[in-house]
């Protein structure tokens, strides 16, 4: 095991000469070792019971559960004696595929993350970079706004937004109307409301990135920055070869948060346009809440699952594509 | 002028070295302060609207062309606020939720990373790889077993069936197991060799340590409980359970939802407390940002 030896024994100069004056000084030691290995182990157990107890009754059964349910028809069954319904395989799976209204849901969720994540990926970025190289005065001003939207309550914003986006009185299409634009009706325009949505989306999370990367940018050795610039290395070139390259782990990262976070969409759809309006900005979680609130709780798990897989499977190519090549 | 402008940009001098060292006491490229400042104002902008409508009467909301600075400044909105929907409770309760929700987590996840981090025992790395792979469960897959569990529990009406689900969070796992590793092991040795418990070590000697983690654990976990909309909704079963969230989308799908000032009022109420603490405790949040996710 890594470490086991105590501060002071690794040191020893000459190890072969202290073995042979004391022949039995291993054993008491190696003894000592396994104790202290009972007792941490002991210490180890003690100190993960509590969050092992509660992650498994309120995280991995209902997982297992979930699981379960979505192989199972509960729809006639009662909710307290869980174990009363019949297996019906992947049935509720192939339902779900063929139930036009969730492959719709899918492709919304889809083109969230598609569009959504380069674009909040690639602002958070640049926002970042004009923070900490570009500009030397109120920094702070600028961080602090641009993170603001990051820690609000998604509800608290998306009311804020709702009564701008009104489309007769809100400010947004007032403005446009100075300039002469007739403004659409925007959340109630099936053309307009998922574009809305992801570029509030952005609007909101690009922050997180930024914060990211403001932190891997400030672990660029200055340096090695100013080594590529004696070098002849224009901004550009500095940037792409030698800050990106290190950025890789904070881009990582963020992507993959991010990306988890979109695949499950659910807050502004769920309080700007309950999925509407016609299902355009039906999302797959939105989907599977409506079930779960029309009972169909069978239903509504085998569509956490897809999404599941859904997030494993981005992850996996996040992985792919970003990890260092080390 | 000129004269004067050229070493603020750092284009005329040539010396590299004098450069760097003088441009970072100035402006850096002046030319991106205005599109930085137009995109802070769309970040802020829906901030400025909310918080000039919510001190505004009904009327002058709507008013064409719409003025940011209050003509006739009322607290009407906050008073009807705080009179009609009960306003007070849900923000105790969202106090009550969130900061139990958040002690929760400093505790259980602080042991559980301690052990992950520094302690030899069998299993430890299934416990670990069990509890990361949880990470990427979507909250809709447990989302319906956990609300057949709490009902079973008979946990729908009360507040514990708000805070029981979230005590303990794989993610607050992950941040405490990373930033206690970079922890030098002689430190736990040579307490160790002293005499010092394995318990001890914790609390005496990690836990102190830990405080910048913590910090960032506990605004993060803080501010994602008081955030939290779906799981309070479904799970409160009348009015004396709601948080703040809750209470407002309900206000705001409802016939009432013409009364803009009241709304814009209740996201005041929602979002000034966790702007403070974040503004409080920024440069905790950010540092412990840096040093736990890069690695």
């Amino acid at each position: 095991m890594p470490t086991s030896t105590l501060p002071g024994q690794g040191g020893t100069r000459d190890e072969s000469a202290s073995v042979g004056h004391q022949p039995a000084a291993g054993r008491p030691r190696l003894s000592l070792g396994r104790s202290a290995q009972g007792r941490q182990a002991r210490a180890a157990w003690t100190l993960a019971a509590p969050f092992l107890a509660l992650f498994l009754a309120f995280m991995l059964l209902p997982v297992v559960w979930s699981l379960l349910m979505s192989l199972t028809d509960t729809q006639s069954a009662d909710l307290r004696t869980p174990l009363n319904v019949s297996f019906t395989g992947f049935d509720n799976y192939v339902r779900l595929f063929q139930d036009e209204q969730f492959v719709h849901a899918l492709r919304n969720t889809a083109v969230f993350v598609v569009v959504g994540l380069p674009l909040t990926l690639a602002a958070g970025l640049a926002a970042a970079v004009a923070l900490d190289r570009g500009i030397r005065r109120f920094r702070a001003v600028f961080r602090v706004g641009f993170y603001l939207p990051v820690i609000t309550s998604i509800v608290a914003i998306a009311v804020v937004w709702k009564t701008l986006l009104e489309p007769r009185t809100g400010l947004v299409n007032t403005v446009l109307g100075w300039f002469g634009i007739d403004g659409p009706a925007w959340l109630a325009d099936t053309r307009f409301a998922l574009p809305v949505m992801i570029l509030m989306a952005v609007w909101r999370n690009l922050g997180t990135v930024m914060i990211i990367m403001l932190a891997g940018l400030q672990s660029v050795p200055q340096s090695l920055m100013e080594a590529a610039e004696l070098d002849g290395a224009g901004a550009w070139q500095r940037f792409w070869q030698v800050t990106f390259p290190l950025l890789r782990p904070a881009l990582l990262l963020t992507a993959v948060t991010t990306g988890i976070g979109y695949l499950q969409f659910f807050d502004e759809p769920f309080v700007m346009t309950q999925g509407g309006p016609l299902d355009s900005t039906l999302s797959a979680t939105m989907y599977a809440y409506q079930q779960f609130g029309n009972g169909n709780y069978d239903v509504a798990s085998a569509a956490g699952y897809v999404i599941f897989v859904l997030i494993v499977a981005l992850t996996v190519l996040q992985f792919r594509i970003l990890r260092d090549k080390d | 002028m000129s004269t004067l402008s050229h070493p603020r940009t750092g284009h005329a001098n040539t010396d590299r070295g004098l450069r760097l060292r003088r441009t970072r006491q100035t402006w850096g490229h002046p030319w991106l302060y205005l599109p930085l400042t137009g995109v802070l104002l769309l970040m802020i902008a829906p901030f400025l609207w909310m918080l000039s409508g919510a001190f505004k009467p009904e009327a002058d909301i709507r008013q064409v062309p719409p003025v940011l600075i209050p003509t006739h400044p009322t607290l009407a909105n906050f008073r009807e606020l705080f009179g009609s929907l009960d306003f007070t409770s849900m923000f105790a309760n969202s106090v009550i939720v969130a900061l139990s929700v958040t002690a929760g987590n400093l505790i259980f996840c602080s042991m559980l990373g301690y052990a992950l981090a520094k302690l030899e025992f069998r299993g430890r790395r299934g416990v670990f790889m069990l509890v990361m792979a949880t990470l990427m469960v979507p909250g809709l897959v447990t989302f319906v077993p956990l609300y057949v569990l709490v009902a079973n529990m008979n946990l729908t009406g009360s507040l514990l069936g708000l805070i029981l689900p979230f005590l303990a969070t794989p993610f607050g796992v992950f941040l405490m197991r990373q930033f206690i590793s970079s922890l030098p092991d002689e430190l736990i040795d040579a307490a160790r060799v002293d005499g010092c418990s394995e318990l001890a070590i914790f609390w005496k000697i990690i836990l102190p340590l830990t405080k910048p983690a913590l910090a960032t654990l506990g605004i993060i976990t803080f501010l994602g409980s008081w955030n939290n909309f779906l799981w309070p909704l479904v799970v409160a079963q009348n009015e004396s359970q709601y948080t703040l969230p809750v209470g407002l989308a309900l206000a705001s799908s409802g016939q009432d939802f013409t009364r803009y000032g009241i709304l814009l009022a209740g996201s005041v109420v929602v979002l000034l407390p966790v702007t403070i603490v974040f503004l409080l405790f920024q440069r905790h949040f950010v540092a412990g940002i840096a040093t736990t996710g890069l690695k």
